[in-house]
């Protein structure tokens, strides 16, 4: 049996070219890009050409660019970091309710430490409202964080209208940007955020690296100490092959971006298509014509998460739910539980199927159909 | 479906020895196997440390060992609803509940079946100690050949058309051969300890944990002809026939718990091993479960068990109704307790079983018993 990948938002296959990248760059370059030798020289030289490529992909410049193990370290040093070095200026923060954990248990940890946390609520399309920013924003506030694309529901948040209202204040604005990079050209001036999160494995990069962009003035504490790497933001010899990689993945995203949004859209339609040819009963959550092309949380009533991912795998699809279930403790989505409210039952029936570089229309229409007789066995004895 | 491997067995594996090594031999045999976690209670603590976290882990590493699918379900609420319910409300009761009876009826051979069906699963399989045979087209439970780890003292609310799609692959076995069979293969919860005790509880003291539910209420301690001998700690705490942590000193023979008085929440006491108010002679049971109903007379001879792991007894059983019956003993029962259950067997033959409702001595009802 052929076994389909639709959780492409969960994490992606790397693409060839990438691993050739980092397979030469282990074999050729070891050194350490803090040394003074030869040996570092070499090394330093791809990191500095990394970090200039990826600074340009996001019209950034070099020195904003603090390269971090991933889209969590770079969520973590973006909050905390900018919280206990602007406390002074105010302790007031602003997230929304269908943050991903890395913000969430981030701001949580802060409230810990005696800061102030505003949770701005979902609409039921998916989005945060920008008046709400607007409203919640007191003297205090030092830092609104807010995501550019949800990871569940694929839907877009209106960002640059928000970055527009915060403009005059002191707030940073910070948007983890881990589900928009790969299918969303981003320019940080244009967007005007002062912090954007970005993960390499999320665009068939490796795993393990990701980057933070800080605008040039904002302050930040690290979170780690040691060595002098990153403009002393963050410690730790770098993941160069990791970084190199990550070059690479965001380079070939460049050039194939529309290309791949085009193909995605397509899978997303065709996918929709089938099941609602084959009579599957359910809806889409979320804003569909406000979302990236690459994912689709779909609910079905009279299911639950734990019977529809189970059999989806055994039939040999994978994909993923909100709602965390680690050694059987079902957590409904609390990004679902954001849109709708508590107790609801698409918070515990709904499924994200994510679409990228391992699909092809031939094996969405495969997907697509094992899912739809799933779904109507199931649902079929339940009345 | 003659070939196996066109089979699907979904294995309930907790993380232990036994289920892990059902779920080896059923793989050995050909069979496609699907491991599944139950996630049935939540006692994650302040750290986010729970108990469930470690067993999924050895069920995750055991599954790959393997090589087949594992996944997890939450039972929770069910479990909530059907058998933590029906075990405090017991203890309020002052009766002395069996979790494991209920947790098998609603957990194990009805939501997890379910579940297990939904996937597909033409059977499900445990690691219990028992067996299931089939004759004829009827299916019939059967104990477990190591004797001293049989198990259908709490498989007996199962029905036929539960048994006819399960699968016991350690009910030919004894204990000895399965922990050898898991070392032979390097399982990763080869040496694990076995749990013991109600699993919700765990390790925990048991009377801590009850009072977290319960409120205690303490009262007297008294002889059936009210001689106050102490206080007791809450009725809940005490079962029929305990001996130890009653607290009464002095002179002569043991004290035992011998009976309850809810109403007026007195523990009834008295003294001596042997004594005859520990004694009965036939019991009322309700919930009765007959595995072939069918094949059951209005009054008939057999054995029964009224609690794990004791021999059986010859009993006389009389139908009173589709639920209840009326069980005479061969010969007179010390310390019998409402609550548990009762199981009757023929032979190796598991008949089915009840709840232990009232306690009777020559014909009438030993209400200090409660």
């Amino acid at each position: 049996m052929e076994q389909i990948y639709l959780d492409h938002a969960a994490t992606t296959p790397i693409h060839p070219l990438v691993l050739d990248t980092i397979y030469s760059v282990e074999k050729e370059v070891f050194g350490n890009p803090s040394s003074v030798h030869y040996f570092g020289r070499k090394a330093r030289q791809l990191l500095d050409e990394a970090r200039y490529d990826l600074a340009k992909s996001i019209n950034a410049q070099e020195k904003e660019i603090i390269f971090t193990s991933g889209g969590t370290e770079a969520d973590n040093l973006a909050i905390l970091g900018t919280a206990r070095a602007n406390r002074h200026k105010g302790n007031h923060i602003i997230t929304t309710l269908q943050e991903h954990h890395a913000v969430l248990h981030t701001v949580e940890q802060l409230e810990k430490e005696g800061f102030d946390v505003t949770y701005l609520p979902i609409a039921e399309n998916g989005k945060v409202s920008v008046e709400a920013v607007s409203k919640a924003l007191t003297d205090r506030t030092i830092l609104v964080s807010i995501m550019y694309v949800n990871n569940e529901t694929g839907v877009i948040q209106p960002i640059r209208e928000i970055s527009k209202n915060l403009k005059s204040h002191q707030a940073y604005f910070h948007t983890d940007g881990v589900q928009a990079f790969g299918l969303t050209d981003i320019d940080v001036a244009a967007l005007g955020v002062d912090m954007l999160t970005v993960s390499s494995h999320k665009m068939n990069g490796p795993k393990g690296v990701g980057f933070l962009y800080a605008k040039e003035n904002v302050k930040l504490s690290s979170l780690q100490f040691g060595g002098e790497q990153e403009r002393r933001r963050r410690a730790g010899t770098e993941n160069l092959s990791g970084i190199v990689g990550f070059q690479k993945a965001v380079e070939l995203v460049k050039k194939e971006r529309n290309e791949r949004i085009e193909k995605y859209q397509g899978y997303k339609q065709q996918f929709l298509q089938i099941l609602q040819e084959q009579n599957v009963e359910f809806r889409v959550n979320g804003d569909l014509d406000d979302s990236v092309a690459s994912i689709v949380n779909i609910s079905f009533p009279k299911t639950n998460v734990e019977a529809l991912l189970t059999n989806f795998d055994l039939e040999g699809v994978a994909a993923s739910s909100g709602s965390a279930c680690t050694a059987g403790s079902v957590e409904p989505s609390h990004v679902l539980t954001a849109m709708y409210g508590k107790e609801h039952e698409c918070t515990t029936n709904s499924i994200r199927f994510s679409f990228g570089l391992s699909n092809t229309s031939e094996n969405i229409e495969t997907a697509a159909l094992r899912i739809a007789k799933i779904v109507n066995r199931l649902t079929s004895n339940k009345g | 479906m003659n070939n196996k491997q066109d089979i699907r067995v979904v294995v309930g594996m907790s993380g232990g020895v036994d289920s892990s090594v059902a779920a080896l031999l059923l793989k050995q045999e050909g069979y496609d196997v699907v491991g599944i976690f139950m996630k049935n209670w939540d006692d994650t603590d302040e750290f986010g440390v729970c108990t469930a976290t470690e067993d999924f882990d050895d069920v995750v590493r055991v599954c790959n060992q393997l090589d087949i699918p594992y996944y997890a379900v939450n039972f929770e609420k069910q479990y909530w609803d059907k058998v933590f319910t029906y075990f405090l409300d017991e203890y309020k009761a002052g009766r002395t509940p069996n979790p494991d009876v209920m947790c098998n009826k609603e957990i194990k051979f009805k939501a997890f079946l379910d579940h297990a069906l939904s996937l597909g699963a033409d059977y499900v399989a445990t690691g219990h100690y028992a067996r299931v045979r089939e004759r004829n087209g009827r299916y019939e439970l059967l104990r477990g050949v190591d004797d001293n780890k049989d198990q259908t003292y709490f498989l007996n609310q199962l029905t036929e058309d539960v048994l006819s799609k399960v699968m016991f692959p350690l009910g030919n076995m004894h204990k000895s051969e399965v922990r050898k069979i898991a070392k032979e293969h390097g399982l990763a919860t080869a040496t694990k300890k076995d749990s013991t005790g109600i699993c919700f509880i765990g390790e925990r003291n048991f009377k801590e944990f009850l009072s977290e539910y319960l409120p205690a209420q303490p009262g007297e301690m008294q002889t059936l002809n009210g001689v106050i001998k102490g206080q007791h700690d809450g009725l809940m705490y005490y079962t029929i026939g305990q001996r130890q942590g009653l607290g009464i000193g002095g002179a002569g023979e043991p004290w035992f718990v011998v009976g309850k008085n809810i109403k007026e929440n007195i523990l009834y006491v008295e003294q001596g091993d042997k004594n005859e108010y520990l004694y009965s002679d036939a019991l009322i049971a309700t919930d009765i479960n007959w595995i072939h109903p069918d094949r059951v007379e209005d009054s008939f001879t057999c054995t029964a068990k009224f609690r794990y792991r004791q021999q059986d007894s010859p009993v006389t059983v009389t139908k009173i109704d589709d639920e209840r019956v009326k069980v005479t003993f061969g010969e007179r029962q010390r310390a019998i307790t409402p609550g548990q259950a009762v199981v009757f067997y023929n032979g190796d033959v598991c008949l089915g079983g009840g709840t232990i409702d009232e306690i009777l001595k020559r014909d009438q009802r030993l209400d200090y018993v409660g």
